[in-house]
């Protein structure tokens, strides 16, 4: 089962229609007890960072619990900024499951950011299993990740600047786009994420 | 760097069983084109990157018949999915929404209540509010409205309502500039005076509206042929074309028209 964690911010049914084309088995979870029994966990894109983390501290001590077990957890999003230490765009604190910051996009850019921007793949891993360089994916976002180990980014793309935009950090996976508004190439990765949980 | 986006739009009647996608000329005749989930799909296929769903029958009962042909769409199509037509509060864009809609667009109740706007971006995020605007040519000077030369002469653009039925006096630039002000994330721009003619994008009318905002036009209206995209694409700022029959009627694909768009030096998703 793939939990979907449902902070109270938006209607979910993207992601979860997603999974379930993939061949996923996903549940939206509203209460942090259903966390423990998963094999993979989503974190999906809504909403601002500050309202997210205020919905999301319930969930705080059974995802760290399940992240340090070895479930594979995916932030999508906003869902990817709260894996974070903290960000501009609010005073609450993230999870800092990855060290770095949130900053906002750069002066003279279109803000938000939203349309179908390319990929520059830094190094393979089996989340980008069959994404290629210059494959392109749906992004909607004000803010970005600036993680404090270049190490852990797997993917940029350029937008003002080149921002890291997929990270890996162990079984901590993040995106900045919404693959489940990507289309094939979205799927695919979805689908390499449900071949995660099953390992 | 963001590709250009090409967007077919579904004008959907409601009125029969399952909907249907519906293709009207300057804004009457109407033809059937097909099932609007499984033209949808073949969109998708064929590359498209974001769909808008009209209802052309806008009236209230219907709501739910819109919101069942997405729920049904968002369970095969994954990109964004824009839902318009009638959507008169923040009540109609929530049912969107949990339908499955990313964004809705509004037209006539924005013209009659611009607050809506900010509420639906308040609710729901810039990027969920797509401002819609049927704008007509009128080659008569008036005061206060921003006059544009054309090679038909200057004219200004004035905003219709109720489905292009009647019109508001409302100058087509400023609205557009009060729209982004307040929260509005798109602008989908249709020209009256080119919408189901074949003739091309009214491209004076689309540059000066994609020169007065920073938030994305989408141009439409008149598109009969690859290079009328190729044309609005290149030669204005508008970031997305929208094109309906030539697509419905399979005249061409959406891969077509992006290689079209490749070939002439426009940054598109292939």
């Amino acid at each position: 089962m793939i939990a979907i964690i449902d902070y109270g911010m938006g209607n979910l049914r993207s992601i979860h229609n997603a999974l379930m084309k993939v061949g996923g088995d996903p549940v939206i979870v509203s209460d942090s007890r259903d966390l423990p029994g998963a094999d993979g966990i989503v974190i999906p894109g809504v909403g601002s960072f500050g309202d997210a983390m205020r919905n999301l501290t319930p969930f705080a001590d059974r995802l760290f619990d399940s992240v340090d077990s070895g479930t594979p957890l995916l932030g999508i999003c906003i869902g990817m900024q709260v894996l974070f230490d903290r960000s501009e765009e609010s005073d609450s604190a993230g999870f800092g499951l990855i060290k770095g910051d949130v900053v906002r996009l750069p002066e003279g850019v279109k803000i938000p950011q939203m349309g179908w921007n390319e990929l520059t793949i830094h190094r393979d891993t089996d989340l980008l299993a069959g994404i290629d360089d210059g494959d392109f994916f749906y992004f909607v976002h004000s803010y970005y990740c600036v993680p404090e180990d270049p190490g852990i980014i797997i993917a940029t793309t350029d937008y003002g600047v080149d921002l890291a935009c997929v990270v890996s950090k162990e079984n901590v996976h993040a995106v900045q786009f919404h693959p489940e508004k990507s289309s094939k190439k979205g799927l695919r990765i979805l689908e390499n994420f449900v071949e995660m949980t099953r390992c | 760097m963001l590709a250009k986006r090409i967007i077919p739009c579904l004008d959907c009647d409601l009125g029969v069983p399952h909907g249907r996608v519906v293709k009207g000329v300057q804004f009457k005749q109407i033809r059937y084109a097909g099932i609007p989930w499984e033209l949808a799909e073949e969109y998708d296929r064929q590359g498209a990157d974001e769909l808008i769903f009209l209802d052309i029958t806008a009236s209230h009962e219907r709501r739910e018949t819109m919101a069942k042909v997405i729920e049904k769409t968002s369970e095969n199509v994954f990109m964004p999915l824009t839902v318009g037509g009638g959507i008169g509060s923040l009540s109609d864009a929530r049912t969107a929404f949990n339908s499955g809609a990313d964004k809705v667009s509004i037209n006539t109740a924005a013209l009659k209540n611009p607050d809506l706007i900010g509420e639906i971006a308040e609710y729901f995020g810039t990027q969920a509010c797509v401002l819609a605007i049927d704008a007509k040519r009128r080659y008569v000077r008036e005061p206060g409205k921003e006059m544009v030369d054309t090679p038909d002469g200057e004219c200004w653009f004035e905003c219709s309502f109720y489905g292009g039925r009647e019109f508001t006096g409302v100058d087509a630039i400023q609205w557009v500039i009060e729209a982004e002000e307040r929260g509005a994330g798109d602008i989908m721009l249709t020209s009256m005076d080119r919408d189901g003619t074949k003739d091309g994008f009214d491209i004076e009318l689309t540059r000066a509206i994609s020169d007065s905002v920073n938030i994305p036009v989408i141009a439409s209206g008149g598109c009969g042929n690859p290079d009328h995209i190729l044309e609005v694409l290149r030669d204005t700022n508008a970031s997305a074309a929208l094109a309906a029959s030539i697509f419905h009627f399979g005249e061409y694909t959406v891969g077509e028209v992006k290689e079209c768009l490749r070939k002439g030096g426009v940054h598109v998703r292939l």
